[in-house]
């Protein structure tokens, strides 16, 4: 290379044939040595012309096989029609047809490799990088243009236009922050209340039928959510989504209550959020006997004879309880909202 | 007597009247004693069989059971208070129905949980057991009836209960998931309509119990008929690999999946010999 230049003060060499300039890398005095290109490997197919041959017949069958693949691909998509009624049909026709385009893709790739690799020229070459920095003469070039368009353009010296485009570039981001203030409104004390609230019935889970406290026998669970949740509101699933309760029966005897939580379950008869503290799974896996209730997503487990505490897991905080009572009907319901906001924790922990 | 009473012009009643009428007393007092012998007879006879079938589940009971739950069934209490083998008084017909039919009962071996293997006794035997152990408490939950296992519910309606009620423990495919502490929830494909409605009534193990005010004998009946349409209805999608959802997807994906492509990228690399 005639134009090489020369290598930057201090900085290694790093081949024998190219001075390279190392930049800011560090050059460790230990490094290991290049161990160079390994030598030349003679193939089969380079020394034996019925090798070569046998290669040869290789890629076109590979390649015959790719035109079958492809063929049976064409014949399945008619031999298997697909229904608009069932979906066996979809299973059937998907199956096949995407093992025969398989087949044809991959038997296309691997005679392609199996060319290169056999009969195509086999000797090593080493090309070297080019270097990153320009030559003087390109760097020179390059500056001489810059200054030309500068001085064409007028840019620094009509200070009128450059400052005037300095203003409008200032300008032109405002209307943004409008645009994307509207991606809001701000979650306001949505993350700390749910539909729950005094006198709201406890309901059954998809159909909505109120349920007497005598009706949840010992060892029983039920799926609820409060009455007041109606599919026709915009935000049912949000509100579904927070406000899921598993109401379940135990021995009142069993039950361990915390001074603060007395009062909170009727009879034996507990509520808690389904919604895990950890990320916010359902956690409905209730077994019965050891009264452990299970997160499946993370294995939080949660004991619900001692007010829902964490006994394994990653989740660190209990579930919260809802606390109920039955009105003078004898159906279950809410004596508030949940004391804590439900679901994963963050930052603040006040429900105001 | 008015029968016998002259009528105002004097006149006898027919000679016969006094026959026909002990001829109708004898048909109506015979006829309802036969009636009354006939709508009795099979009552006390089906009483006698059950008596028999109890005592016979007794004499089972006893042999095969008794061991852990007790002679009297009262199961036993460790010095701690704690219930270590449960007590059979109240589970009813059903609950035995299921545990013996389904061949967790007799248990093999104390674990996490009780496992399904062959059945030990016969249908009758079974029937007997059940007998029995509904004659300790009268009160306790029955076989139930045919009519709510015949499988033609409403399987939409179906699909959702169980996705709400039972999917969280048993796969919203019925394949079945882990609990905690090596229990876990069995899959359901192939469990007889049967026991999938006991299970639901009695709560065997660690399984909460669906009573009829939280799932109606309709509800069970379209859950029941859910799990069977499912069974009928293998995925379209492709192969399940079981069912079990990500875990086994992913597994499959890296291991066998980015093993090949690994394998394939190998032998590109590689020289040709």
């Amino acid at each position: 290379m005639s134009d090489k230049p020369k290598a930057i003060k201090g900085a290694a060499s790093t081949s024998d044939e190219f001075d390279y300039s190392a930049g800011l890398a560090v050059i460790p005095a230990d490094k290991i040595a290049d161990p160079g290109l390994e030598p030349h490997h003679v193939r089969m197919t380079d020394k034996s012309k019925k090798h070569e041959k046998a290669a040869a017949r290789q890629v076109a069958l590979l390649f015959f096989v790719s035109i079958i693949g492809s063929a049976a691909a064409l014949v399945i998509y008619f031999l298997f029609p697909l229904s608009t009624t069932e979906f066996g049909p979809v299973r059937e026709n998907t199956f096949w047809l995407g093992l025969a385009i398989a087949l044809g893709t991959l038997a296309l790739g691997i005679g392609a490799v199996h060319w290169a690799k056999t009969l195509m020229p086999a000797a090593e070459q080493a090309e070297a990088r080019h270097q990153t920095r320009g030559s003087e003469e390109t760097r020179a070039r390059a500056v001489e243009i810059i200054k030309l368009a500068d001085q064409e353009s007028g840019f620094s010296r009509r200070k009128l236009i450059r400052r005037s485009l300095y203003t409008a570039l200032a300008f032109f981001p405002l209307p943004g922050i409008l645009v994307f203030g509207d991606l809001g409104p701000n979650p306001g004390s949505t993350l700390r209340h749910t539909k729950w609230a005094k006198g709201v019935r406890l309901v059954h889970d998809p159909y909505g039928a109120p349920i007497k406290a005598s009706d949840v026998t010992e060892g029983s669970v039920f799926h609820v959510v409060p009455e007041n949740i109606d599919p026709e509101d915009h935000d049912y699933l949000e509100q579904k989504a927070k406000a899921a309760v598993l109401l379940v029966g135990v021995n009142p005897e069993d039950l361990t209550i915390a001074p603060d939580r007395k009062g909170w379950d009727y009879d034996g008869i507990v509520a808690y959020s389904k919604i895990c503290t950890h990320v916010g799974c359902p956690v409905a896996l209730f077994e019965q006997d050891t009264h452990h209730l299970l997160c499946p997503c993370h294995q939080s487990t949660f004991d619900l004879n001692k007010g829902c505490e964490v006994i394994f897991g990653p989740a660190s905080r209990p579930l919260p309880q809802l606390p109920i009572t039955v009105d003078a009907e004898g159906y279950l319901i809410a004596q508030s909202d949940f004391h804590e906001p439900v679901g994963p924790s963050f930052w603040d922990r006040s429900i105001n | 007597m008015s029968l016998f009473r002259r009528n105002v012009n004097g006149a006898r009643r027919h000679p016969m009247a006094a026959v026909a009428v002990i001829a109708l007393g004898l048909i109506v007092s015979g006829g309802g004693y036969a009636a009354a012998t006939a709508a009795v007879h099979p009552a006390s006879n089906s009483t006698a069989a059950d008596t028999q079938l109890v005592a016979e589940g007794k004499k089972l009971f006893l042999g095969n059971c008794a061991s852990c739950h007790g002679k009297n069934a009262a199961g036993e209490v460790d010095a701690n208070g704690k219930q270590v083998f449960p007590t059979l008084i109240g589970v009813g017909a059903a609950s035995v129905d299921f545990q013996v039919g389904t061949g967790r009962m007799p248990a093999q071996a104390s674990g996490p949980q009780m496992m399904k293997k062959t059945v030990q006794f016969t249908d009758h035997q079974i029937a007997a057991l059940a007998a029995y152990v509904q004659s300790l408490d009268p009160t306790g939950p029955t076989v139930p009836d045919a009519k709510w296992l015949d499988g033609k519910g409403d399987t939409t309606r179906g699909g959702e209960l169980f996705r709400i009620n039972c999917a969280m423990c048993h796969n919203a495919a019925g394949a079945g998931g882990a609990l905690t502490e090596g229990k876990f929830a069995p899959g359901l494909n192939g469990v007889k309509e049967r026991h999938i409605y006991e299970a639901m009534i009695t709560g065997p193990q660690n399984m909460p119990v669906f009573s009829d005010k939280n799932l109606s004998p309709d509800d069970k009946r379209d859950i029941i008929s859910y799990l069977k349409y499912l069974e009928k209805n293998p995925s379209s999608g492709g192969y399940e690999l079981a069912n079990l959802g990500p875990v086994v997807e992913g597994l499959f994906a890296w291991i066998i999946a980015l093993g090949l492509l690994v394998l394939i990228t190998m032998w590109l690399a590689a020289k040709s010999n």
